[in-house]
């Protein structure tokens, strides 16, 4: 019998072969990377996005594809100058989360007792004061900018990184392998970033992901709440004057919609994204891919619990 | 019985925390709020009040150690201050009337979007790549990846301005003054609706995907295997089995959810002008009126403590290696 053929990438290379193996994460990858791009190279062709160019609140038209705001400002300059922000902040605030997450979490699961206990209190008071109100009260005594923003997002999300990566750590920790290598004289160190951290990889990704989205959305809605810099250009200042400017008693859709579903489809592809990520850093996943894919071109009926191989002749 | 007075040991300092937050951020912060507060009154009261509104927020010139304990001993006695916006009445007077209408809309929105997208996991995760798990998990997470008050103001400018059925906003109609008949439960219910629906659909895909996760993990079990083999009835094994030790991370989650959702509804509340506690912290925000601010944040905070303890007594209940591990 032919074993089936495992993938042979390793590194970067198997990353990319999963995502593009896999039809949803191809979908979220291709959504994050236009998306990327536009916040890259678009501002570069749509010109001056505060200048007033036209009749305020008109629909779209040829000359202004997503119609105009209520200060006669061009809603597609907006948007695309608005992506730019908002991606930076989201994405440095998703990874500083984790980060932060991380040393805290992997430290109280990795030591355990008194540091264990100290830490694990801190997080989850944080976890328990409730995230929204203390944004907005911290936001409101700080002077608005990206910084503060920033700030916010990240003392406010922190915490569940934190506690979910020290319940990971604390049950590898009780593996026989950590104690192999504890018994084989390795360092602590070494221990937690190359025995420990290399199985919750997955998890860590998946948390940059979720961290990121909570980051674009958190921030959205504190400056749509006008608790960011409002005469800055970002998607949460764009909701914000569209609703200051009663875009909803007015009909004037176009002012808030576009920017709406340009956070939701940048959420809804990180999200995708993760599926992917998950295929290939979860062995039993990728083990049961390989054998289904194997099957289907043998033309045999995957069964769900035991691998056996039935041929059709 | 010792792990719940563990959890309450665990609360009061996390209350603590709260509490030392509030007194020290707006002290620590560049700008003076004492300075802002007073200005917006000047005019409005005499010096002699003005004083004594200044003792009773505490910000008087004493040692800071001092104006702690001062303002420790005042919130322990229900003394949150005066409103700066509502002046002359109290803090606690403000925020009692948006209390209610929070709880309710709150609690409301977070039980039926819990039991609902659990039991979509519990059936998502049984019957893997069917079309529930095919189309469910994928729609709501797009449905959860807009930002919640942008959908809400989608929902509102569709089914409520455009066509009509539903209300536009506030918790009752104005016609009508609170009583407990049916008339106004009715029209509670009738302004509740369309809140409380974009609450859940926000936050269904959630619950969905966290249940169908863990219960996959579970459903891989030797023992869910076990189970099937002995041949014991397969709706038995998903709900007895599998989605009971599955749902323990839910009902972790549940707590937090439940902040997430008090402190998250304020921007329904701001898209419905909802009367709660949301809608007058960003009033007070936007008004500078930083006691009731403060005052709202406090009694959110305080709110969310008590229903994690609540959680955590069911916590107990469902499971068993924590009764065994502390008695």
């Amino acid at each position: 019998m032919k074993r089936p053929a495992f993938d042979s990438h390793s590194g970067t290379g198997a990353w990319i072969h999963a995502i593009r193996r896999d039809r949803k994460a191809s979908a979220g990858a291709i959504i994050i990377a236009f998306f990327v791009l536009l916040a890259l190279i678009g501002p570069l062709f749509v010109g001056d996005s505060t200048a007033p160019v036209g009749i305020p609140l008109q629909p779209p038209s040829a000359a202004h594809w997503l119609g105009t705001t209520g200060q006669g400002q061009d809603v597609l300059a907006q948007l695309v100058v608005g992506t730019r922000t908002s991606l930076a902040i989201g994405f440095a605030v998703g990874l500083v989360v984790v980060l932060v997450g991380a040393m805290v979490g992997v430290t109280a699961g990795y030591f355990g007792g008194r540091i264990d206990g100290l830490l694990s209190l801190l997080f989850n008071v944080f976890l328990v004061i409730p995230g929204l109100p203390l944004a907005i009260v911290i936001a409101a005594y700080l002077p608005s900018g990206p910084l503060t923003l920033g700030l916010v997002l990240v003392v406010t999300g922190w915490a569940w990184n934190a506690r979910v990566l020290r319940a990971q750590t604390l049950s590898q920790r009780k593996r026989d392998f950590v104690a192999a290598a504890v018994v084989a004289g390795e360092s602590s160190a070494r221990i937690v970033t190359r025995e420990i951290l290399p199985t919750m990889t997955s998890l860590l990704v998946a948390q940059v992901i979720g961290a990121t989205v909570y980051a674009i959305g958190a921030q959205v809605g504190l400056e749509f709440l006008g608790l960011g810099d409002v005469s800055a250009v970002t998607w949460g200042t764009n909701l914000y004057w569209a609703q200051n400017d009663s875009a909803l008693l007015t009909g004037a859709w176009w002012t808030f919609t576009p920017t709406g579903l340009c956070v939701a489809l940048v959420g809804f592809g990180l999200v995708l994204l993760n599926s992917g990520f998950d295929e290939i850093t979860n062995p039993r996943l990728q083990l049961e891919r390989a054998w289904r894919g194997y099957l289907e071109k043998e033309g045999g009926e995957p069964s769900s619990s035991t691998p056996v191989v039935m041929r059709r002749e | 019985m010792r792990y719940l007075l563990r959890r309450l040991g665990f609360y009061l300092v996390a209350a603590w925390v709260a509490l030392t937050l509030n007194f020290f951020l707006p002290r620590l912060m560049p700008g003076d709020p004492a300075t802002a507060i007073f200005a917006r009154l000047r005019g409005r009261v005499s010096p002699e009040a003005m004083q004594a509104l200044r003792e009773a927020f505490g910000l008087t010139g004493e040692p800071l150690w001092r104006q702690y304990f001062t303002y420790l001993g005042s919130v322990l006695h229900g003394d949150f201050g005066m409103s700066v916006a509502y002046f002359p009445a109290p803090v606690t007077q403000v925020i009692a009337t948006g209390f209610v209408w929070t709880i309710f809309l709150a609690g409301t929105s977070v039980v039926i979007s819990f039991v609902l997208g659990t039991l979509l996991g519990v059936v998502s995760a049984w019957r893997r790549r069917g079309w529930i798990d095919t189309w469910l998990p994928s729609t709501l997470a797009f449905l959860g990846a807009f930002p919640y008050f942008w959908l809400a103001m989608v929902f509102l400018y569709v089914l409520g301005f455009t066509l009509g059925w539903f209300p536009l906003g506030h918790a009752y109609g104005d016609d009508l003054s609170p009583a407990w008949n049916g008339t106004f439960i009715a029209d509670v219910a009738r302004h509740a609706i369309l809140p409380v629906t974009t609450v859940v659909l926000a936050t269904l895909g959630g619950w969905l995907l966290s249940m169908r996760n863990t219960m996959i993990a579970v459903l891989g079990s030797d023992y869910v295997h076990l189970a099937r083999a002995r041949g014991i009835h397969p709706r038995r094994v998903m709900l007895r089995y599998a989605a009971r030790n599955a749902l323990l991370p839910n009902v972790t989650g549940f707590g937090m959810a439940l902040g997430f959702v008090l402190g998250g509804s304020l921007l329904t509340e701001i898209v419905f002008s909802y009367p709660g506690q949301g809608y007058l912290l960003v009033q007070a925000v936007r008004s500078q009126d930083y006691p009731l601010m403060q005052g709202i944040f406090l009694v959110i905070t305080l709110a969310v403590l008590a229903a994690n303890w609540l959680v955590d007594i069911v916590y107990l209940w469902l499971d068993p290696r924590i009764r065994d591990a502390s008695s």
